[in-house]
């Protein structure tokens, strides 16, 4: 498969899953596992620019498919627009939901680019955050999209 | 949590998926979007010996007029129904409720097969293709046949699907864009329904049908027969709970389900009488 652009190829066990494969083949630890249970979103990753629940989904079922995972966002200095904005409007606080918040983010925002108030709850209704109570998450994902649109606008 | 060990195969095509069913009989068990499956697997409630993976049957992946029905393939996720606009203009209420199921992530994985199959009474496509009057097309090794979805819920977890066939498509009537209401009541904004009614209204026929009311997904036809005869909303909908045997758990006990079924039917009619 690609993670974040590169190729990845690995033999693993058909149990293994992709949260697994990502952190412990792959290295790349910011994705977290915070449930295990299909719940929480900590580990959403992006498979073929959908977002997924990595720990409810096995390695070889993303066998020759693109992930992007939190490390993939921005390979430069420059923040990505949606990690900007969570920065900005302080749309997190332990961090922990952060990794899998943004990636479902940027999802979203792709096949919604001006969402309502009401769909950005909607939206991000597959990930718990425990600290900030949603209202900075939800202001950083409208200041992105304004963002995003005043650019291609 | 990890899944015990399994050896996995994955199908090119339905007739490959049938050929690796019959190969490996009762170990085998098929893997669609994984939804349900892989959080069993993981809990270890469900052990097969192998996967048979037919997510990737392409094939089987469409919404299409079929004259006086809609087909959807049985591979088709969540996601594809809710952004239909052939449902959204033919039936309505299936894309409506498809965008109600889970969240985001669960919707780009998840199949509309996979909710069937799997014969859950908490799940809210099979209540909605219940109250449809839908049919489901199977394909096992002697070919396809059709089955009625009256004749298609057994029981917890159990359908009329044998082990060796696949479910390959879902028919829907044309029911038009609007006519219907869905009053689900949950705690959490991700989760399943606690209780759930659906109402469907087409000419003069109104179909009531209802969720996690015991072990299968329910018709109310107490409530359909009472609204036939003239009965109000609200008397009609005092006749939801009669028959059913909802169970009792962590959110409700079965009192409270069955004081719910008869609040949130009573609601629908009303939403699609208004
Ligand atoms: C966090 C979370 C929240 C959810 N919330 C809801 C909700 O609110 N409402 C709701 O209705 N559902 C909900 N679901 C379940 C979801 O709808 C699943 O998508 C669906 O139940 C299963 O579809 P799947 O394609 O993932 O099937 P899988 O998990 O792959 O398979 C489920 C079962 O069906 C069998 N199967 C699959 N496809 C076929 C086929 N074509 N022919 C024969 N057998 C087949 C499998 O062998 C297995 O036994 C939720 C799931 C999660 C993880
Ligand atoms: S760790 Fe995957 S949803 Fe919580
Ligand atoms: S910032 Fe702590 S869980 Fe969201």
């Amino acid at each position: 498969m690609s993670v974040n652009g590169g190729a990845q190829d690995h033999d693993v066990e058909p149990r293994t899953l992709l949260v697994q494969y990502l952190r412990e083949n792959c290295g790349l630890t910011g994705t977290k596992v915070g449930c295990d249970t299909s719940s929480c979103g900590a580990c959403t990753v992006l498979a073929d620019g959908e977002s997924v629940k990595s720990c409810t989904m096995l390695a070889v079922q993303a066998d020759g498919a693109a992930i992007t995972t939190i490390e993939g966002l921005a390979p430069g200095a420059e923040l990505h627009p949606v990690q900007q904005a969570f920065h900005e409007h302080h749309g997190l606080q332990c961090g922990y939901c952060t990794a899998g918040m943004v990636m479902a983010v940027v999802g979203f925002l792709d096949e919604n680019p001006n969402p309502t108030e009401r769909e950005v709850r909607l939206g991000i209704e597959g990930n718990l955050c425990r600290c900030t109570g949603y209202q900075n998450i939800v202001d950083a994902v409208l200041a992105a999209a304004a963002a995003k649109s005043g650019v291609s606008s | 949590m990890i899944p015990a060990g399994f050896d996995y195969v994955r199908a090119g095509s339905s007739e490959e998926a049938v050929a690796l069913l019959a190969e490996y009989g009762d170990d085998a068990k098929l893997l669609a979007g994984g939804m349900s499956l892989l959080p069993l697997m993981k809990l270890r409630l469900a052990v097969p010996a192998v996967l048979v993976d037919v997510g990737r049957v392409e094939d089987l992946s469409y919404v299409r007029d079929g004259g006086d029905h809609v087909a959807i393939g049985a591979l088709t996720c969540h996601r594809d129904l809710e952004t239909s606009e052939l449902l959204a203009a033919e039936c309505g209420v299936l894309r409506s409720v498809a965008a109600e199921v889970g969240d985001n992530q669960v919707r780009h994985r998840g199949t509309i097969g996979g909710s069937v199959a799997h014969g859950d009474p908490a799940s809210d496509l099979p209540a909605v293709l219940l109250a449809l009057d839908a049919t489901f097309v199977a394909q096992g090794p002697a070919g396809s046949r059709d089955i009625a979805s009256d004749a298609f819920f057994e029981g917890f977890l159990e359908t009329a699907l044998a082990p060796d066939e696949l479910l390959t498509e879902i028919r829907v009537p044309k029911t038009g864009a609007g006519g219907f209401a869905y009053e689900k009541f949950n705690r959490r904004a991700q989760d399943w329904a606690i209780v759930g009614a659906l109402v469907t209204r087409v000419g003069d026929a109104t179909n009531v049908a209802l969720v996690n009311m015991g072990t299968t997904p329910l018709r109310a036809r107490g409530v359909e027969a009472a609204l036939v005869s003239g009965a109000t909303a609200s008397d009609a909908a005092a006749l939801a709970a009669d028959g059913t045997e909802p169970s009792g758990d962590l959110n409700a006990s079965p009192e409270y389900r069955e004081h719910l079924a008869r609040v949130l039917v009573r609601r629908a009619i009303e939403a699609v009488s208004g």
